[in-house]
């Protein structure tokens, strides 16, 4: 079982998420061959060892978060939540925020 | 076609009735079934992974194609990796014409693997069940049924009264939680003993002169302008023109070593068995919707199945949640099953790709072959894999049977869309 340290609701059982992947870099429709396009599409670089990826808390808060996991171990690092906001100071995020972070 | 070589005959004598009764009462040990050997400095022919893909392709090129220069290589055991970890369902009843004749060759296969390779593999046809439990997965189940029929492999929708003949531990009642409206029946469907296929497939190709090395790592490929050199191991450097990458869960970073790129992510699958109890299960029970697949062993032990993790991974380590999940959707499917306790589970590394098919064939490295990407649905192919990567290997041509499954599928765009019927709950 990994336990996913969310930034706005405390470290949460993965269970709660859902694995969205790791983020690659679309290349430009306008420029982009056919091959590129499908390696795009369909290459992975299927890394074992530490990896950063985005998992949506859909059990929780509903917001996409930045996780940095180990994909042989699945430990996780903790420190990992730079990119969304700070950790919760009870309740702040609760307004205002709901779009804007849901990158 | 084989198994008439002098040195098969001469090995598996030694496993007749009489030699076994002979050793049980004298109490000695058996000799080994594949020998040791060190590491030799050339192979015309080395293949990654001792699994059952590369044990059936070293056996197959040994008894087929007379070519027995050829290392089988493996960083632990034989039948270590998913040939070991898998819930040992054999079936052909997929949905595209390419994977039901691909499957259906690998069923024949298996039904006289016993007697080819003088090895009880313990193949049991009691028939497999696909159950639906809503109007789509009833319809997929017809559009599955008739893709078989036409190619000639039996596969029938069947009713819930039927079901319920062939399962009865099974609740049909239409008050169930996901009530059962049918199921895609196929009569050649059963399980296997995989353990003695992979020992079967290692001892044949070992006594056709094959070399089995077990505990040795594949660090590093030598790749010399676009060409295949050799490989570096943990024991030594070989060097050799052809490399078959026929590995599980570490397709990826063995393709990396060669310098290819796949489009695979490796995802746990897990699995559990009950304690043995008397024999009410006949049929392999699957059930999409529920992620579950049921059978019951010779030995009497339920085992459960499911889709994989709902992330990558190369952790085999189980998880509670896994365990929970399988238990209330087999309780969904047969009630009476409550009281049985579970004596382990395990995991194993499926290779996903796009399209939920293999990948065969020729990579953008000359003399670098791959047998990859089996996700849920490797083992029942191991044997045809085998034969046709063997016959890939002596003739340097792609066999028809697998050329839609090459690599170069996915450039060109021509997918072999199998994610209905490959397993449970994608």
């Amino acid at each position: 079982m990994i336990r996913i340290p969310c930034p706005h609701c405390g470290p949460r059982d993965s269970a709660e998420f859902r694995h969205t992947g790791n983020p690659r870099p679309r290349p430009s429709v306008e420029r982009v061959t056919p091959q590129d396009w499908r390696r795009y599409l369909y290459e992975r670089d299927n890394v074992a060892g530490w990896v950063t990826e985005t998992w949506y808390h859909s059990f929780g808060c509903r917001r996409f978060v930045t996780v940095s996991r180990n994909t042989v171990t699945n430990e996780v690092a903790t420190d990992s939540a730079d990119d969304g906001p700070p950790p919760p100071a009870a309740g702040r995020h609760r307004a205002g925020s709901a779009s804007g972070s849901d990158s | 076609m084989s198994g008439h070589h002098g040195p098969t005959r001469r090995r598996t004598a030694r496993y007749s009735a009489f030699s076994v009764a002979r050793r049980g009462f004298g109490g000695r040990e058996w000799p080994r079934a594949w020998r040791r050997h060190d590491l030799a400095p050339r192979y015309d022919v080395v293949i990654v992974g001792a699994g059952v893909h590369g044990l059936a392709a070293a056996y197959y090129l040994a008894a087929n194609h007379g070519i027995t220069d050829v290392a089988v290589l493996d960083k632990g055991y034989v039948g270590g990796g998913g040939s070991g970890r898998n819930t040992a369902i054999v079936r052909s009843n997929y949905l595209t014409p390419e994977g039901v004749r691909f499957y259906d060759r690998s069923v024949k296969l298996y039904e006289r693997l016993a007697v080819e390779l003088n090895y009880n593999v313990m193949f049991s046809q009691r028939g497999h069940l696909t159950l639906a439990h809503n109007d789509a997965s009833l319809r997929t189940m017809a559009w599955r049924a008739e893709v078989n029929t036409l190619q000639g492999v039996a596969s029938s929708v069947i009713g819930p009264r039927d079901v319920k003949k062939l399962a009865p531990a099974l609740d049909v009642s239409p008050g169930a939680r996901y009530p059962i409206l049918g199921a895609l029946y196929h009569p050649p469907g059963g399980i296997i003993r995989h353990d003695a296929v992979n020992w079967g497939y290692a001892r044949g190709a070992d006594a056709l002169g094959v070399q089995i090395h077990q505990d040795a790592e594949v660090l590093g490929i030598d790749v010399d302008h676009g060409r295949v050199r050799g490989v570096r191991t943990s024991r030594g450097d070989v060097s050799t023109p052809v490399v078959l990458n026929a590995t599980a869960g570490w397709s990826s970073l063995v393709s990396a070593l060669a310098g290819v790129k796949l489009p695979i992510v490796t995802h746990p699958l897990q699995a559990a068995v009950t304690e043995p109890v008397k024999v009410f299960l006949r049929t392999v029970v699957v059930s999409g919707s529920l992620h579950v697949y049921v059978s019951q062993t010779d030995r009497g032990e339920l085992v459960f199945g499911a889709s994989v993790d709902p992330y990558p991974s190369y952790s085999t380590r189980g998880s509670l949640e896994f365990v929970e999940e399988v238990a209330a959707h087999v309780l969904e499917l047969m009630p009476g099953v409550g009281r049985l306790r579970l004596l382990r589970q395990w995991a194993g590394l499926c290779d996903m790709t796009p399209d939920y098919s293999p990948i065969m064939g020729f990579t953008p490295v000359d003399g670098f072959l791959v047998d990859v990407g089996w996700g849920t649905y490797g083992f029942k192919a191991g044997p045809v894999s085998g034969e046709q990567m063997a016959e890939l290997v002596a003739t340097g041509k792609t066999p028809e049977l697998i050329s839609a499954f090459s690599l170069s599928r996915f450039d060109a765009g021509t997918l072999v869309g199998e994610k209905g019927a490959a397993s449970v709950g994608h």
